[in-house]
């Protein structure tokens, strides 16, 4: 068994929470300490995110994280080196990177797809590439057991979510809103209504994101699925803290998120 | 026979679908509904029309007698697309997609502009149809581009200047998307180049092909045979395609993309992913030939004209130049400012900054060749957005 598909069998009814940073930032040195301090503070699966010079589907918050990552140099080949340093002291939280396809094409699926074992990378969300796009990529993923995890959107049509239904492995990602990262219009009914659809197709857990900013709204939402994704509203108390801080910080506030889908 | 992209966007490995989730409905709908039209008897019609009496078309070839004589080779013929309404080829798709937009109930367009000319375009059919308009402009180019910022304003559409990444063309499209995605579905993006997610690559170039088909009428009428070369500048690659795609097939014309040579493309400062064999990789919805650093990162181009300074560009001109069927070459700023100038004093043209890319090489080839030869440039727009520029460089404040 994946170690996603263990850390959803360990949690059993109980909801996942899952922290998304962009790698690299505020520094390399900072993130495999923030890793260990997002566990520590309860996340079950951990999303870093891949820096790119244009993060087409990120809202300002993640876009300038991508901006302070790639100004101190680092790359697809330094995150996977951040995974691996992360592993000497972890080899149970799931890591999924999330990012864009580009600097994966760059580096070749295959090369990328072996580095990913070698570290123990668990999954992989390439926001621009849909299932149509997917089939040789997906299968050099395929072949070193690592999941691929896709969208799902307000948007999607039923014989869409049946063909991802089909290629998804470890968990399906539900963006809860139509819009970009850390927009501030999300909309609780909508995704009360359209995850019962989601289920008839697809029998892997369901992760919820995009727009969850505050421990309420993150019970609401861990209620209606499986896991609930934070990105822009850690990625903000990072940008706002100090290096002697955000750890502090960052650990008080997933803590605090915790706590909130504990209740679900 | 020449029969690209196939159902699924593609010209060989280039094009695609390269788009976020949330997207993937949008361009499905756009694809069904300009495959719906397209062959609609009423649509054409209306398109026709409205070419014909609000863009004014056709639009007429010249014969830049006296810049040829002086050049001393071949005939250089102007495709005056200049001459169009708002004065640059974005018309033609702008309309088209405009169009679209009114049958798939649509009441708001946004657009993305490096030059301005997309935005300017995209402002007019917006009043012209009563819709709402949102244009996202590079910080960089509001500055440098500033007459046709006033010329959207008038036209009641909303500029916002995007001050992410490079402050220009890609930055904008990035924008334009976060918005799209946004407001999926009340809102039509009027894509200005021949590139992006299928269908827009095919979409685009069919609405630009009223270029090529009209030159292939006009020059045996003038000249009793079809040109030895057509030439245009590629920044997207859209009045490239446009004229050069009627031609694909006639044996004989070369087709030449002229891409931006910027500082030179040994300096690695310019726009020009063809002619600097950049690798292949995935920008904005598609596969194509992409300026990038070794991990994969977008990097910054330059050049001297805001319409061509783009790290990519349109698949179908990737899938031409494999082929072998068009060549692609670049040209320097220096060189485009000379053709610039020497179309203004010569023929009482202004070109704009984009188009003197292409009449450049052609100034550059013109000479090697005989007099009975013949050069068939794409005028693709004039100059009066690139006044500024051109006086800032020339050391003149206006
Ligand atoms: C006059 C003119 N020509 C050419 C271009 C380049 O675009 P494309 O390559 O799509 O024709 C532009 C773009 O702004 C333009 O304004």
């Amino acid at each position: 068994m994946s170690r996603i598909d263990q850390t959803f069998a360990a949690l059993g009814q109980r909801k996942a929470l899952i922290p998304f940073i962009t790698a690299g930032d505020p520094s390399p040195e900072m993130t495999v300490p923030l890793m260990h301090a997002l566990v520590a503070s309860g996340a079950d699966i951990l999303e870093l995110g891949v820096p790119f010079s244009d993060p087409m589907a990120d809202g300002p918050t993640i876009q300038r994280a991508s901006e302070r990552a790639l100004i101190k140099g680092v790359s697809l080949r330094s995150v996977l080196n951040m995974v691996a340093e992360f592993r000497q002291q972890n080899t149970t939280t799931p890591v999924v990177l999330m990012g864009y396809g580009n600097p994966i094409e760059a580096m070749g699926w295959d090369v990328f797809a072996q580095r990913c074992d070698e570290v123990g990378v668990d999954g992989v969300l390439t926001v621009d590439f849909p299932p149509e796009e997917s089939h040789d990529a997906f299968a050099h993923l395929q072949r070193y057991n690592i999941a691929p995890i896709f969208l799902l959107a307000p948007t999607t049509t039923e014989s869409r979510i049946q063909q991802v239904a089909k290629l998804a492995r470890g968990y399906v990602y539900y963006v809860s809103l139509k819009g970009v990262t850390g927009a501030g219009n999300l909309d609780l009914s909508a995704i009360a209504d359209k995850i019962p659809q989601l289920r008839q197709h697809i029998s892997l857990p369901i992760g919820v994101g995009f727009g969850i900013r505050d421990a309420e709204t993150a019970l609401a939402v861990a209620k209606l699925c499986d896991g609930v994704v934070v990105g822009s509203r850690i990625v903000q108390a990072i940008e706002d803290s100090t290096e002697a801080n955000v750890i502090a910080n960052v650990s008080a506030l997933v803590s605090g998120l915790k706590q909130a889908v504990e209740q679900a | 026979m020449y029969n690209y992209p196939d159902s699924t966007g593609h010209f060989g490995q280039f094009g695609g679908i390269y788009m976020a989730e949330t997207l993937i409905p949008a361009v499905e709908e756009l694809r069904d509904a300009y495959l719906h039209f397209r062959d609609d008897a009423e649509f054409k019609a209306e398109f026709a029309n409205e070419l014909k009496h609000y863009v004014g078309r056709p639009s007429p070839i010249y014969h830049a007698k006296n810049w040829s004589d002086r050049l001393g080779g071949a005939q250089i013929y102007l495709k005056r697309e200049d001459l169009n309404h708002t004065g640059a080829h974005k018309i033609n798709n702008a309309m088209g997609q405009a169009l679209l937009a009114k049958r798939m109930g649509k009441k708001r367009v946004i657009a993305e502009t490096g030059a301005g000319m997309h935005g300017v375009a995209t402002a007019t059919v917006a009043a012209r149809y009563g819709m709402e308009c949102v244009v996202y402009m590079g910080a960089e180019d509001i500055q440098r581009q500033a007459p046709n910022v006033y010329r959207m304003k008038l036209l009641g559409a909303t500029v916002v200047p995007v001050e992410s990444g490079s402050k220009t063309l890609k930055d904008a499209c990035n924008e334009a998307i976060r918005d799209w995605v946004t407001n999926v579905e009340s809102t039509f993006y009027i894509f200005g180049t021949a590139a992006g997610p299928h269908p827009y690559p095919m979409m685009v170039r069919d609405f630009q092909c009223v270029i090529g088909n009209e030159a292939r009428v006009q020059m045996p009428e003038m000249i009793g045979r079809q040109p030895d070369a057509v030439i245009a500048c590629v920044g997207g690659g859209s009045n490239a395609i446009g004229i050069f795609h009627p031609y694909i097939e006639i044996e004989g014309v070369r087709l030449i993309g002229v891409e931006a040579g910027g500082h030179g493309i040994a300096s690695g400062s310019h726009a020009a992913p063809l002619t600097s064999n950049s690798k292949v990789g995935v920008l904005h919805g598609n596969r194509v030939y992409l300026m990038q650093d070794e991990n994969g990162q977008i990097i910054e181009t330059h050049s001297i004209s805001a319409g061509l300074d783009y790290p990519g560009v349109g698949p179908e001109h990737c899938w031409l130049k494999d082929t072998g069927r068009a060549e692609y070459v670049a040209i320097n700023d220096d060189e485009a400012m000379r053709a610039f100038h020497d179309l203004c004093r010569f023929e009482g043209i202004i070109p704009a900054l984009e188009s003197s890319h292409a009449l450049a090489h052609a100034a550059k080839i013109a000479p090697t060749m005989r007099k009975d030869q013949v050069l068939l440039v794409n005028l693709s727009g004039r100059g009066d957005k690139d006044i500024n520029t051109v006086a800032r460089l020339s050391g003149i404040t206006l």
